[in-house]
C-alpha cells in the first residue's frame, strides 16, 4: 500500500457505478467502476481543454518513487456550472485527489474530486451538473 | 336565474361592441402595442427564433447513441460490427481500439449534431433560410425557405444540403440529402449512408417549447425508416443566453490522446 493514500479502495455501489451516463465519446471500459483512491499530490499541470479537462499532478508511493498521474473530468463548459475555472489548479498546488483508477494499473483515472489547498473541495465528475 | 343569464350575455355583447369600436378608431396606435408585445414575447406563428436547449440535458447530450433504431441491412450491420469501433454504446470497445472521427475533432455532421451533444443552439430566421447555428464545435447550418428543391445528385457535404417549409403555422418541417457517409449517427456508432433522407420536425407547443422529431431513412443501412429523436422537448432560454464556446481542438484533442487514452489502452 502506499504511504501517501489516505483512503484507498473503497467499494461503490455497481448498480449505482453503471447507471450514471458519461458524457464522453469513450464510455467507462478503461477505469474501475468500483474503487477509489485517494492521494496526495502536487499538480504539475491542469488542461483546461476539450474534449475533456485532465489534471497532472505527482505522487509519492510508499518505496518513496514518485508516481506521475493523470485524471480526466468533463468538457470546459460542464466543469464550469460545476464552479470550476481555467485558474482552479496551479502548478505547485499541494491537493488531495480522489481518482477511480483504471483497470490496468496504469496511472490515469477518472477525478472524482480534489481538495484545494484552502480546503475547499470541488467535485469532478458530476453528471447531474450540466 | 333567467334574469342573471340575459343581463350578462346583454354585458357581453355590449363588451364586443366596445372592443370593436375602439379598435377600429384607434387602428394604428394598436399595431404599435402589438408589435411591442411581439418583440416582448415571440408569436408562435411560424416563429422558432431563439435560442433553444434540451429539457433533459442528458437527453440531448445522449451519450450511449440513439435509445432505438430499425434493424441493420447486411451492409448496416458490417460497417456497424466491423469497421466503426465507438467508445460508447452496445459495441462499445476499449479506448485504444476507438475509432470515432470526433476523437481527432472530424465534425460531428449532420444529424449526429442532433443526436450526440445537443446543447443550446440558436435559430435565426431571414426571408430565405433559417440557421441554426450550435454551441457544440460552433457551427452552422443554413436550412432554404426560399422554395427550392433539394439538389437529385448532391455532393457529400459535412453537414448536407436542407431545405424547409412549415407544415402548419406551428410546425416547421426540414429535408435533408446529402450527408458525408465518414460521420456517425450517434456515439455509439451507427451509420449511415450518403443516400441517407432526414426529416427534422419543429413543432412549437407553446411559446417555450418546442418537440424535435428526427426520422432517418437510408434503405442502404436500414431495413426500415425510423426515428433518431421522438418529441425531444426543448426549452427556449432567455435572448441573452450567451451560447459557449465548444471546440475540439486537434492539439488539444492530441495531448488527451497521449496523456489519458494511450496509457488506458496498455
Amino acid at each position: 500500500m502506499r504511504n501517501k493514500l489516505l483512503g484507498v479502495f473503497v467499494a461503490l455501489v455497481c448498480s449505482l457505478a453503471i447507471s450514471i451516463p458519461l458524457p464522453a465519446h469513450h464510455g467507462t471500459a478503461g477505469y474501475d467502476m468500483e474503487k477509489e483512491l485517494v492521494m496526495k499530490g502536487t499538480v504539475t499541470e491542469w488542461l483546461w481543454a476539450n474534449p475533456h479537462c485532465f489534471l497532472k499532478y505527482d505522487t509519492t508511493n510508499d518505496s518513496g518513487a514518485v508516481e506521475h498521474w493523470a485524471a480526466e473530468v468533463s468538457n470546459p463548459i460542464d466543469m464550469t456550472k460545476r464552479g470550476w475555472t481555467k485558474h482552479t489548479l496551479n502548478v505547485g498546488d499541494q491537493v488531495t485527489v480522489t481518482v477511480r483508477p483504471a483497470k490496468n494499473g496504469a496511472p490515469v483515472g477518472q477525478l472524482l474530486k480534489v481538495v484545494l489547498p484552502n480546503g475547499q473541495t470541488l467535485i469532478g465528475w458530476n453528471p447531474a451538473v450540466r | 336565474m333567467l334574469e342573471r343569464f340575459v343581463s350578462r350575455v346583454i354585458g357581453g355583447v355590449a363588451m364586443l361592441a366596445l372592443c370593436a369600436s375602439t379598435r377600429a378608431q384607434t387602428s394604428l396606435p394598436q399595431q404599435s402595442t402589438v408589435e411591442k408585445t411581439h418583440r416582448a414575447a415571440p408569436t408562435l406563428r411560424r416563429d422558432l427564433s431563439g435560442i433553444w436547449a434540451p429539457e433533459d440535458t442528458m437527453e440531448g447530450i445522449s451519450p450511449r447513441g440513439v435509445k432505438s433504431h430499425a434493424p441493420f441491412t447486411a451492409l448496416g450491420a458490417d460497417i456497424a460490427n466491423n469497421v466503426f469501433k465507438p467508445g460508447d454504446g452496445p459495441r462499445k470497445v476499449p479506448i485504444g481500439l476507438v475509432n470515432d472521427p470526433l476523437d481527432s475533432c472530424d465534425p460531428a455532421g449532420f444529424p449526429r449534431n442532433l443526436l450526440f451533444e445537443l446543447r443550446p443552439f440558436q435559430v435565426v430566421q431571414t426571408p430565405n433560410k433559417v440557421l441554426m447555428l450550435y454551441q457544440y464545435q460552433q457551427v452552422w447550418r443554413v436550412i432554404w425557405t426560399d422554395g427550392r428543391e433539394l439538389p437529385k445528385d448532391p455532393d457529400p457535404r459535412w453537414y448536407g444540403y436542407s431545405v424547409g417549409k412549415w407544415a402548419d403555422d406551428s410546425t416547421f418541417v426540414v429535408e435533408t440529402v446529402g450527408m458525408d457517409e465518414r460521420t456517425w449517427l450517434d456515439n455509439a456508432g451507427d451509420p449511415h449512408s450518403s443516400d441517407m433522407r432526414v426529416e427534422e420536425r419543429y413543432h412549437r407547443v407553446d411559446r417555450d417549447t418546442l418537440e424535435l422529431t428526427v426520422k432517418i431513412d437510408d434503405p442502404k443501412i436500414y431495413t426500415e425508416p425510423w426515428l433518431a429523436r421522438d418529441k425531444l422537448r426543448l426549452k427556449l432560454l432567455p435572448d441573452n443566453t450567451e451560447i459557449m464556446e465548444m471546440i475540439c481542438a486537434p492539439s488539444e484533442a492530441e495531448q488527451y490522446k497521449k496523456t489519458m487514452a494511450a496509457p488506458l489502452s496498455k
